[in-house]
This record gives structure tokens, sequence and C-alpha cells, in this order.
């Protein structure tokens, strides 16, 4: 075992612990430590990037989810009333809903894993991983063009339609 | 140095990335130390007072004093506050200040050794991620004291940091369109030869955007809204004493320092002089110690000038910050990519 899957296994599993916190934690059901807890799990996927030298998207994981959303995360939960959170009884449809979605999510993943390995490795050999900027650069303007305007346009609609509904009196 | 040739490769890069972080550190801690006594002597001198000038000669060893003090004092934890917060929090504040410093080429070369931590090929994304982090501290502290004034610092600070962070973020962008590299190194390497290829020269726009933005990053003065004593009675440390406000103390210093050294490898040509061939990598001890006093003679005349700002200026209002972020600063970092890219198109 080299040093990089020692480091993989180590950043896998603090994603996956932290992950956990999030969502089911035993010493606090306070929304800011599920927060805090997320941005660890970013800054952790943001490690096991590094470790595919996939450098940019480490940078702008932590740049956009660490350091953007979840503060606005932080933000919305402040001006919440976070003690009813606190109070709040697990329901048990949000029980059968939750489970069914993290087994449909685990369907996938098994069925993924069915099709064989072969497929996926050769994938992976045929594709240059390194995850420089320039080449990413380039890929997204020539080949993935379309799919990133398209992208950019759904964007542009979310944000049209939250001016649309914070402004109530448009006119 | 027989023994140094022994190491392999991973053992020396190890043991010279550690004695470079550890004389990062070790410079960084009195050049803290000497700016918070700069800031106390420049605007007693603005406001025609006097000073501190009473420990040591001229003064000069009042950091220690404080230091001493911060450490002495009764460290007080209000009842009501949330306490693994409120103990984090001052923390949070420091770790980024300290990580971002690490891309930043402070000079050319010692020996061998190329002076820098961490030549990562994404310096700048790596910047803004950590800087991006910052917020934290500040947040949870304005959360963690669980009472209004730094409550309301929290919110503010965690706004007002958003909403620079984009205008930064798009100031750059024409910078990394000329260079053509996300690369510190490589910046640094796109301004030699000649004073007008400083990139101050050709982006004055980006650099005063960035300039300005890095004060509202840092909280300095005249965007410190989120401390802003009169309405907040200190903002977010309201509730903190001894050692952690001085880290909070610490912490802005740091992100002074981290902004200053940041503008000076982006637009002032780094550790690089135009004169007498000082733009090339050095050949000799010598030439490369002078390429470090260089560069920390640039940093601290940035800094001097960041202290001067917060004497000479009066606070936003907080509409005002908003506007001037998101309506001024975003509308001109835009159109300055657009005129750098259509320059660059003409040309090519």
């Amino acid at each position: 075992m080299t040093m990089q899957d020692l480091m993989f296994y180590f950043f896998a599993a603090l994603t996956l612990l932290f992950g956990v916190l999030v969502v089911v934690n035993p010493f606090s059901r306070n929304p800011i430590t599920s927060a805090m807890f997320l941005v660890l799990t970013i800054a952790s996927m943001a490690g096991l990037f590094v470790l595919l030298h996939a450098f940019f998207l480490a940078a702008v994981q932590v740049l956009v989810y660490a350091g953007a959303v979840i503060v606005l995360f932080l933000f919305v939960i402040m001006l919440l009333d976070v003690k009813e959170e606190e109070r709040r009884k697990l329901k048990l449809a949000g029980l059968i809903t939750g489970v069914a979605a993290v087994a449909a999510v685990l369907g996938i993943f098994l069925k993924v894993f069915s099709l064989g390995r072969t497929g996926l490795a050769a994938n992976a050999a045929a594709a240059p991983l390194e995850g420089g900027t320039a080449p990413l650069g380039k890929l997204l303007f020539t080949e993935y063009l379309l799919p990133f305007e398209i992208l950019s346009v759904l964007l542009l609609v979310a944000m049209v339609g939250v001016i649309l509904l914070s402004k109530k009196d448009l006119r | 140095m027989a023994w140094l040739d022994n190491l392999s490769a991973t053992q020396q890069f190890v043991l010279f990335s550690a004695i470079k972080i550890a004389c990062v550190i070790g410079v960084l801690m009195p050049l803290f130390a000497y700016t918070v006594m700069a800031e106390r002597r420049i605007s007693a001198w603005i406001q025609d007072r006097i000073g501190p000038n009473r420990v040591g000669p001229f003064g000069l060893l009042q950091p220690m004093a404080d230091g001493l003090k911060a450490l002495l004092k009764e460290d007080f934890c209000p009842g009501h506050a949330r306490k693994i917060y409120f103990w984090l929090a001052p923390a949070i504040t420091v770790i980024p200040a300290l990580l971002t410093i690490a891309v930043i080429p402070f000079g050319s070369k010692l020996g061998n050794q190329s002076m820098v931590i961490a030549d990562l090929n994404v310096g700048i994304l790596y910047t803004f991620g950590i800087v991006s982090l910052g917020v934290y501290g500040i947040v949870l502290a304005g959360y963690a004291a669980n009472s209004k004034y730094p409550f309301l610092g929290g919110i503010r600070s965690s706004a007002q940091m958003i909403s620079y962070e984009i205008a930064m973020g798009m100031s750059v962008i024409p910078v990394f369109m000329l260079v053509g590299s996300l690369n510190l190194s490589a910046v640094i390497g796109y301004q030699t030869g000649g004073l007008f290829s400083w990139l101050v020269f050709k982006q004055p726009l980006a650099f005063f955007i960035f300039m300005v933005s890095a004060f509202a990053e840092t909280n300095r003065f005249p965007f410190d809204l989120p401390e802003s004593e009169q309405e907040l009675v200190g903002g977010y440390n309201t509730e903190y004493s001894s050692m952690k406000f001085a880290m909070f103390f610490m912490g802005e210093y740091f992100n002074m320092i981290a902004s200053s050294a940041m503008m000076v490898t982006l637009f002032l040509g780094g550790w690089t002089l135009p004169f007498f061939g000082l733009d090339q990598p050095a050949t000799t001890v010598g030439m490369g110690l002078l390429h470090i006093g260089i560069f920390f003679g640039k940093v601290i005349a940035l800094l001097g000038l960041t202290i001067w700002v917060r004497w000479m200026w009066p606070r936003f209002r907080y509409d005002q910050l908003m506007d001037l972020g998101w309506r001024r600063f975003l509308p001109l970092a835009l159109v300055n990519i657009v005129i750098t890219a259509v320059i660059l198109w003409m040309r090519s």
C-alpha cells in the first residue's frame, strides 16, 4: 500500500465520518454544528480531488462550497429560529423518505459497480486525468461548450426567479 | 553537507519546507507585533498625540508588554456563550490568514531552493479558497457570544466578505488573462523587464478594485463595519478578553500582511526591482537575501498605506458599502475583463 492509497483511505474515511455527523450528530441537534460539519466534509472531499491531481477542482470546491454556499447557509440559519429546529422530533415520513433516497443512490452505485471495472478502467486510461486549469478551460470552451452555456442560462433563470420571488411588488 | 546529499528527494523537500515554514512564521510574528506598534504611533502622529513611547527606547518594547498583558489578563467566558464555538472562533480566524501566505513567493532563490513554501499551479485559486474560509472565524465568534451586538457584527461581516470576495475575484481575472497562468511565480516572471511591465501600470483599475476589496475583506477601515465601535461596541469581539481577543487582533493583522503580500506579488512585481538586473532569479546568496529584502520592503510600504488609509477616512454606512461592492466595483471589474479580452484579441 503506497502513501497515496493511505491518504485516499484517510480522506475517504473523514468525508464519510463528517458526512454522517452532518445528518445524525449524537451530541448536538444544532443546525450550525451540522453546517460546520458540512464544511469539513467538503474540505475532505477537496483532499480527495488533490489526490487525483485535480487541483483546480479542489480549489474551486473549497472556494465555492466551503467559502460561499455554506456561509450563506449559516447566514440563513442564524436568521431563523434555531431553537425550534432543536426541539423538533424525528418524523416517520421524513425517516422513510430519507432512507428511500439513500437506498436509491446506493442501488445506482451498486449497479455501476456491478457493470464491471474493465470498462471504467479503460475509459480512465484514455482521458488525461491531470486536472490543470488550462486543459479544463479548453475542454469547456470546445467540446463541452453547449452544456456549459446551458448551465449558465439555467443559473441565470434561477437568479431571475429569485429576484421575482423576493420582490413581490415588482412594477 | 554530505548528510544532506544522502537524503532522498522527498526527505530534502520535507526538510526544506519545514525550514521555510519556520522562517516565515519567525518573520511574521515580529512583523505583526511591529505593525500594531506602527499603527499606534502613526495614528498618534496623525491625530497630533504622542502615542506609546514609555516601554524601552522610543517605545520599541511596547509589543512585548502588550503580548504579556494579553497572556496575563483574566480569560473570561460569559455564562451564556456557546463554549465550543467561543473557543474555536479565535483559532479559526488566525489559521486561514497563515495558510494564505504559503503560496506567495517571498524571494527568488537561496542556493537552489526557490523561496516559496508551496509553488502551486493554481496558486491564486488556492488563495481565494482560503481567504473565503476566513469569514467563519468572525461569523462563529458572533454566533458563539450569544448576544445582540456580536451577532449583528457576525451577520454584517458575512454579507460584507461574500460581497467583496466577488469583486476581488473578478478584479484579478484580467491579470491572469495577460499572464496566461494562475501560478504566482509565473505572474512575477511576467512583470520583469522595466518598471512599466508591472501589472499596476498595465491594470490600474484592477489594482484599485483589488486593493479596496482587500481592505473590505480584512475588515479594515473604512470598511470595519463588523467591529464598528460606536454602534456595535466592538462587534464580534465584544465578549472576548485576554489572549482570545489578542488572537482576533492577530488574525486581522496577519490578513493585512497576507493581502499586502498578495498585492505586491500580483501588481507590484513581487521580489523584483527593474534596476541593476534585480529582476532575474538570484545566483548568489547575497542577491537572494536582497530579493527577500525588496519583497518585505514593498510589503511594509503597503502596510503603511493601509494604516494611513485607516486614520484618514471616515467609516462607510452599511448601505453605501453594499452599493459600492455590488453596483460599482462588480460592473467595473466585468467591464475591465471585457476590455482586456478585446485588446488581447485585437493584438493576436
